[in-house]
């Protein structure tokens, strides 16, 4: 099993195409989006998680890259300080993805590294400093 | 049946007081009933743990030699200036001081990655802090200039001396401009995108206690992980606002000043926070114990978050422009469920109050009065009451004109 969280680049003529659907039909892998969005010029930018067989996974990539999609990995990662995090919840309305979340009705918050798409929303909502962006 | 708070200390004292967190006291007070539970139940322990921005602490650092007179003079710790009005060597620290070079908000929104408080949880962390002075220097008083590592064990005293702590009940935040606002209600997204509240609920003090019946001047608390006491009412204590059936504000009313050494501390109940585009504020642990002398109180106790109210405040136009009403009531169940709907609006809902810190409080509270090391206390003045007809003013301003000076 190997996985990967990557950024695509759709450009305006791929937009339409159903990419996920033969990357989880074609490559049987699992996609899991963690963020979507098309900017005003038409260029699409899905960041994604793949996970599958490696052979599947390594298939997948060049099959993006011959259609014409743009393939990055995240380039920034993020470190949530467990320590310094005093579970007041204040970060965790602003997470598009639900990285950061709140169990209720006991309030404990946790960090799930795999929902997180950097997006750094966070940052500057926590007081405390528990979210730090790494570079890779 | 009525009890003493002698009484109760005499149950702590033989290991046979019952004691239960402000959370676990409502299932107590449903099963078994207000009366008896009432003549079962000593103490139910609160909490709280939140930025409480007048909050600070003073040190006396001991004398040099040759002597500094730091009075009058002007003194920094790790670059965050303190107030030096008093006698030689003693100083006073307030959590949201800035450093001096910090850009504040000149580079908007503002950092304010290090102040006053951060000072605090250092000094309580037991590092090492710079101390900078410049004196003007006396006959007594020769030295005029002073640099030196400095920690919390080396001081004479250090106390932390909080003004208003604990605010019985708070706004609910909300932004209804079309651009993010930078708050100490946090980070608000445009349109009512999210709301911000800050208080423990069913956990926090002064709404296990609404009319104040049980504290005052000398009650023992938890402070900052230590012990502490209360000095009376906190500065803007406001009992006289709208209650609702059961007593409870409906808004911010009552608030707490305290006292405790910080030698006896723990940073994990004293946090620097650094509220963007805002400023520094110091996270404060508290917890008051509440002794159940008779039903009434017991009821009162026996709060939940369904009970309590906040007012949803525009925090773009209305707060700081002080334009009074609210766009809508909610209770702490509906904010705690993570989504209120103001105006037809579903708004996502997020505290800057720790709850789970909060039951973490009232939890460390009640292991110590079931280990028996920790005893209540008898307030030797109470706090005022709704009946003391106290209202918290706004600042009348009177225009200064050029001429002989204030009139008399
Ligand atoms: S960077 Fe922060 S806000 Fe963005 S997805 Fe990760 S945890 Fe959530
Ligand atoms: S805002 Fe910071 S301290 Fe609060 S829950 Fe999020 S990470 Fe933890």
């Amino acid at each position: 099993m190997a996985q990967l969280k990557v950024v695509l680049q759709f450009p305006p003529n791929l937009i339409e195409q159903p990419i996920t659907y033969q990357l989880i039909k074609k490559h049987d892998l699992m996609v899991n989006i963690l963020g979507a969005r098309i900017t005003p010029k038409e260029q699409g930018r899905l960041v994604v998680e793949i996970s599958g067989k490696k052979k599947n996974l390594d298939a997948a990539l060049r099959f993006l890259k011959e259609i014409g999609v743009g393939v990055e990995p995240l380039a920034r990662d993020v470190t949530w300080h467990e320590d310094r995090c005093i579970e007041c919840t204040a970060c965790t309305s602003i997470c598009p993805t639900g990285a950061l979340s709140v169990s209720r009705p006991e309030m404990r918050v946790t960090f799930n590294h795999g929902k997180c798409i950097a997006c750094e929303l966070c940052v500057p909502v926590c007081p405390y400093k528990a979210m730090e962006i790494v570079s890779k | 049946m009525a009890k003493t708070i002698e009484e109760i200390n005499e149950k702590i004292r033989r290991g046979k007081a019952v004691v239960f967190n402000a959370e676990e006291v409502i299932k107590v007070v449903k099963s078994k009933g207000l009366k008896k539970a009432a003549t079962e139940v000593d103490v139910v322990t609160t909490g709280t743990f939140a930025p409480m921005c007048s909050s600070g602490a003073y040190f006396n650092v001991g004398h040099t030699n040759p002597r500094i007179k730091l009075g009058g003079g002007f003194v920094t710790l790790n670059g965050v200036p303190v107030y030096t009005g008093y006698a030689a060597v003693d100083i006073l620290l307030g959590a949201t001081a800035m450093q001096v070079e910090d850009p504040l908000n000149r580079i908007y929104p503002g950092k304010f990655l290090y102040g006053g408080a951060h000072v605090i949880e250092d000094l309580v962390s037991g590092r090492d802090v710079k101390l900078v002075a410049r004196a003007y220097g006396t006959d007594c008083y020769p030295r005029k200039q002073l640099e030196t590592w400095i920690r919390l064990e080396d001081m004479n005293e250090a106390v932390l001396l909080n003004l208003r702590n604990a605010y019985q009940n708070y706004n609910v935040g909300v932004n209804l401009s079309d651009h993010v606002i930078h708050t100490y209600m946090g980070v608000l997204q445009p349109r009512m995108r999210n709301a911000t509240y800050c208080s423990a609920g069913q956990l926090s003090p002064l709404l296990n206690d609404p009319f104040y019946r049980t504290l005052g001047m000398g009650t023992r608390i938890f402070l900052g992980g230590g012990i502490g006491y209360v000095l009376g009412g906190g500065t803007q204590h406001n009992p006289s606002v709208p209650r609702t059936e059961r007593g409870l504000p409906r808004m911010g009313a009552g608030t707490l000043s305290v006292r405790g050494e910080l030698k006896q501390m723990n940073p994990r109940w004293l946090r620097g926070a650094s509220m963007t585009g805002y400023g520094v504020s110091l996270a404060v642990g508290i917890g008051v114990p509440i002794p159940v002398l008779d039903e009434e109180i017991m009821h009162y106790t026996a709060v939940t978050d369904a009970d309590i109210v906040a007012q949803v405040v525009d925090y773009s136009e209305a707060y700081p422009n002080c334009v009074p009403g609210s766009l809508g009531e909610v209770s702490y169940a509906e904010l705690k469920s993570g989504s209120i709907k103001i105006q037809g609006k579903n708004v996502p809902t997020a505290s800057l109050s720790s709850y789970a810190r909060a039951r973490e409080i009232a939890d460390i509270l009640k292991r110590w009065i079931v280990e028996g090391s920790f005893f209540l206390t008898q307030p030797v003045e109470p706090i005022p009451s709704v009946e003391a007809g106290l209202r918290c003013k706004a600042l009348n301003e009177r225009p200064v004109v050029n001429g002989p000076g204030p009139s008399r």
